[in-house]
């Protein structure tokens, strides 16, 4: 390996979060973007190919280490780490309004939904997938919510386009028309 | 598919009961009654799925009641403008069941994104990221004992006393309003002139004991009839009149 893909290593490692292309490339003054990205093909590459317990995944804006998914059940069975809990549906889908509207605040995501989102999205917050991003202009000024980089990362996703887009989704929904979508 | 989460039923319950904790609203309700019954989504036949609706949710709590009582009105009004006649013009008559489909439609698209979503969320849930903690564990209780002695403490209680200082004290003084008093007052002064002000009921260093007894006073009785109580403009000079009907009595 690379000097650079050590470094890159050893600052993966080292951190519990997904790091960014840009704060990867100041790890080392002398490396263009260009270096750091291929030098990360490369770690990803020896990972892969030397056949390794971890590797090395893009998602969540930025780079990080993770554990095989094949070793997920062992790894929880011996009690090393444990698996953060799945959402409730009401969650997921309050969590896929906001991912697609936002920012958003809670009377559109409740006109969506067709129930009361209070609750959900005080347990979002306190898990750090959405956050308050700023305030509506209407009446009241009510709060608007967008997701975090935590819900990029609990999601797989490198970014919020890797969703797809509106249009892509639901064959139900192909070719309708304007004469049911006019309001 | 989202897990559904079941709820204990009743066990006393009749044996037909259908379990709405298993829906996440409303429009999910809905939605799932329209695949059950293989019916087109835009055309609904509103009068069927609005009775079966309402058959579903006779078993809801209070709580969650509301949101599906929205939807079941909501239900019937179209319901009830699907009867109505038609303009002969069939440009000019809009589907009343139009809004409704586009909720639906949002609604499903929104569902498919929660599929993925879950897809991805349950595989991302088999990789760990080093260090990855349980949130419950992330606060360590400090478990170090405390290094003090019996003396340690004792000084410093008595550093406390010193620095502390004496609390100021106030001496509460009970005393009782005269309302009687003023009252009597007041009468005797309205039955010399017809009306009065508030500067002649409270002289200039009057003690609030006495402006209280007095404002007391009065509003007993504005409420008897005795006198009306006027102001010509805000923040004016108060007017008590002896009220005519007590006058007349």
């Amino acid at each position: 390996m690379t000097p650079l893909a050590k470094l890159l290593e050893a600052a993966l490692f080292a951190a519990a979060r997904p790091i960014a292309l840009d704060a990867l490339a100041t790890l080392d003054p002398e490396a263009s973007l260009a270096a750091v990205s291929s030098a990360l093909d490369e770690l990803r590459e020896h990972y892969d190919v030397d056949g390794h317990g971890v590797e090395v995944v893009e998602q969540g804006g930025g780079w990080q280490i993770l554990t095989r998914a094949e070793y997920a059940e062992a790894i929880e069975r011996a009690q090393v780490a444990v698996r953060p809990q799945r959402l409730s549906a009401a969650s997921l889908e309050t969590l896929a309004i906001i991912a697609y509207r936002q920012p958003i605040g809670r009377a559109e995501i409740e006109e969506i939904r067709g129930v009361a989102v209070g609750s959900v999205l005080k347990s979002l917050h306190e898990r750090g997938l959405i956050d308050i991003v700023g305030r509506a202009e209407g009446i009241g000024r009510p709060l608007l919510y967008g997701t975090t980089p935590q819900f990029l990362e609990q999601f797989a996703l490198r970014h919020l386009e890797e969703l797809p887009r509106a249009d892509e989704l639901a064959i139900a929904l192909r070719g309708v028309g304007s004469a049911v979508v006019a309001e | 598919m989202i897990a559904p989460s079941f709820r204990i039923a009743d066990a006393e319950s009749p044996a037909f009961v259908v379990e709405l904790s298993q829906f996440t609203g409303p429009l999910d309700l809905l939605l799932s009654l329209i695949r059950d019954e293989h019916v087109d989504i835009y055309d609904i036949p509103i009068a069927r799925i609005a009775e079966q609706f309402l058959a579903r949710i006779g078993t809801l709590g209070l709580d969650e009641a509301a949101d599906y009582l929205e939807m079941a009105a909501r239900l019937l009004r179209i319901k009830a403008q699907m009867l109505l006649p038609r303009a002969d013009g069939e440009e000019s008559w809009e589907d009343p069941r139009a809004e409704l489909v586009r909720r639906l439609l949002e609604y499903q698209q929104m569902r498919e994104v929660v599929d993925l979503l879950e897809h991805r969320g349950e595989e991302r849930r088999h990789q760990f990221n080093r260090r990855w903690v349980p949130q419950a564990a992330d606060i360590t209780p400090i478990t170090a004992p405390l290094s003090l002695t019996l003396n340690d403490l004792l000084a410093a209680v008595d550093r406390v006393l010193r620095t502390a200082k004496e609390p100021t004290m106030h001496d509460i003084v009970p005393r009782s309003l005269d309302v009687a008093g003023a009252m009597t007052t007041i009468r005797a002064l309205l039955s010399m002139r017809r009306d009065a002000r508030w500067s002649d009921l409270v002289g200039r260093d009057a003690e609030p004991w006495q402006i209280l007894s007095v404002l007391l006073a009065l509003l007993e009785m504005a409420k008897m009839g005795e006198l009306r109580i006027t102001q010509a403009r805000p923040f004016g000079s108060v007017e008590i009149v002896r009220d005519a009907v007590s006058e007349a009595a």
